[in-house]
């Protein structure tokens, strides 16, 4: 007999108790998650408004939320796209290493270490920075401005404390590398042993293999890693705070002592000394950082969910 | 280019595990060699160890000689990369890159060696392999699209292009047609049959019609017993090994009493 088409309608199951209440339960989790976050929103547009709406001269700075907030924003941007540029390089070719060069205990090893990495409270990684990373920094930025000062990132004049741009994006890029690494290193983990094999048979290096078989199939992981680290970078507060020394404006120039802030650090150090629009103001700015934020963290969800296309061995 | 290959008291370990032992035999030149025997007998395991393939497993190793014409591919100083070069592969499951076009899949071992090509010259080595691989009229009008989008068949034919495309002297097929359907199957033992008259080529094959069809001589593998080591039981015309094998154990596996 030829299957039907039409299959008969599936009986009604009845709802067991323990599925009830686990449906229940799974979806209230969901819900939650949308409920704070919609809160979250709303709560930063609704203090944010009287500033916006108030009169210019009454912000801090005194010619509006926009020109109060650029800088920031600047700031923000800056120290984080740099750190990324640091980083995700940087964490490609330790993921790498570990997948495809290192003995499998020195990977193991390695792993583990890269990973304590992330659980180091940021608190620490600006202490660091302040204490340790910038005044060793101070020589290098003398170098840079003489021999490489014609780079506007590094026209100086150096700062003599180096509680510069430099150390901070520095600093970021370190905070960002372990959850960059464990992204990528699953994506190479996973690449299929067939394509491995198939560049391998052809006679390829193992430098040859990588990049015919691991890295295309690992190219957007990368991506979608860079963006989960850079969302972490924009959001930075603490190790900012403590390392940079902030005097405002917007420069490109990483070593002296002339840096605008970041928008979280900015809110840190502002935030206990503010009253009134003060206030509305950096929320204003938090409520940016939280748009931009948001914005990486949804491409960074698009570009790795891209990636199923082509999951696994097909 | 087609090189014989000489096997001499072959002992293929994985760590401690001796999973195949004691290999001799001698593979012609332009000619299809085929290798059978029950699953787990190591004939697939004995396949890789031709091209230095069964090294990339964690300590695994080999004992014994192997030599094509006159050089030893275990030789010291050998680099297992250039032995790659010359002995070319097709797997089980075809395998092109999902991420490169038709064209790029068949020129990638071309752009190994860091070889530097003129593009026409290029073009020509891609459609003399595709055509050898009797892929080139089903592929020539979409030869930028990615390589995973042909059929199963076509998608292992592709595989068979980029592997001739380097001119190695010798092809070895690891069960090149059990993902496939029969008449892509077909295919591909025709051009298996058209191929052995520039190479050496050496598959290792399930389907026992498949070793009559297409094979010159026949290998028959088969384990000691469970636990123990594969071994080659007998090797010789492949006329000769379905009709009159001269090992009772041969005769028994061909008739279907067992395996």
């Amino acid at each position: 007999m030829p299957p039907s088409t039409d299959r008969p309608q599936a009986q009604k199951v009845p709802l067991r108790p323990g599925d009830r209440i686990f449906s229940g339960a799974s979806t209230g989790a969901g819900v939650l998650i949308l409920v704070v976050l919609a809160g979250v929103a709303a709560f930063l547009i609704v203090e944010a408004w009287p500033s916006l709406t108030a009169p210019a001269e009454d912000i801090p700075g005194g010619k509006g939320v926009a020109v109060y907030v650029w800088p920031l924003l600047f700031g923000t941007l800056i120290s984080a796209i740099f750190a990324l540029l640091i980083a995700s390089p940087l964490a490609v070719a330790i993921a790498l290493f570990i997948t495809y060069y290192s003995p499998r205990r020195i990977a193991q090893a390695l792993g583990y270490l890269i990973d304590l990495l992330a659980a180091v409270p940021s608190i620490i990684y600006g202490l660091w920075g302040f204490t340790v990373l910038a005044p060793l920094t101070v020589e290098p930025a003398n170098w840079l401005s003489e021999n490489l000062g014609f780079i506007p990132l590094f026209a100086g004049p150096p700062s003599a404390t180096g509680r510069t741009m430099l150390v901070a994006i520095i600093v970021l890029a370190v905070m960002i590398l372990p959850i960059i690494t464990a992204v990528v290193r699953e994506a190479f983990r996973q690449t299929p042993r067939l394509h491995e094999e198939a560049s391998l048979a052809l006679g390829a290096t193992r430098w040859e293999m990588i990049r015919m078989a691991a890295l295309p199939f690992g190219r957007s992981s990368i991506v979608g890693a860079s963006m989960l680290g850079l969302g972490r970078a924009l959001g930075e507060t603490m190790a900012v705070a403590i390392v940079l020394s902030v005097s405002g404006g917007v420069t490109f120039n990483l070593i002296s002592s002339a840096n605008p802030s970041t928008i979280a650090a900015n809110i840190a150090l502002q935030f206990p000394e503010s009253s009134g629009v003060a206030v509305n103001t950096l929320i204003a700015s938090g409520l940016v950082l939280f748009a931009i934020t948001l914005a990486v963290n949804m491409a960074a969800r698009a570009v790795i969910n891209r990636r199923k296309e082509f999951s696994g061995a097909n | 280019m087609a090189k014989r290959i000489e096997v001499k008291d072959l002992d293929i370990y994985y760590d401690k595990f001796l999973a195949v032992q004691g290999v001799s035999m001698t593979i012609q030149p332009r000619s299809v060699t085929a290798l059978i025997g029950p699953s787990g007998c190591g004939k697939s395991t004995f396949l890789r160890t031709l091209n230095r393939m069964h090294e990339l497993v964690p300590n695994a190793r080999v004992d014994g000689k192997i030599f094509m014409d006159d050089d030893d591919l275990y030789g010291p100083g050998v680099d297992p990369v250039n032995v790659r070069r010359q002995i070319g592969m097709v797997f089980q499951r075809p395998n092109p890159f999902p991420t490169m076009s038709i064209y790029d899949n068949v020129a990638a071992g071309l752009k190994l060696n860091n070889k530097r090509m003129r593009r026409s010259e290029m073009d020509d080595v891609v459609e003399r392999a595709l055509r050898s691989a009797n892929l080139w009229e089903e592929v020539k009008d979409r030869l930028g699209k990615p390589g995973s989008g042909l059929s199963g068949g076509q998608q292992q034919r592709l595989c068979i292009a980029r592997a001739i495309a380097v001119q190695p002297d010798v092809l070895l097929m690891d069960e090149p047609c059990s993902a496939l359907d029969p008449i892509s199957t077909q295919a591909i033992e025709d051009l298996m049959l058209e191929l052995k008259e520039k190479y050496t080529i050496v598959i290792v094959t399930h389907n026992m019609q498949q070793a009559a069809r297409v094979s010159d001589m026949t290998g028959f593998f088969n384990l000691q017993g469970v636990g123990k080591p594969g071994e080659l039981v007998e090797i010789d015309e492949t006329t000769k090994i379905f009709s009159t094998p001269s090992k009772k154990a041969t005769e028994d596996y061909i008739s279907g009493r067992f395996g």
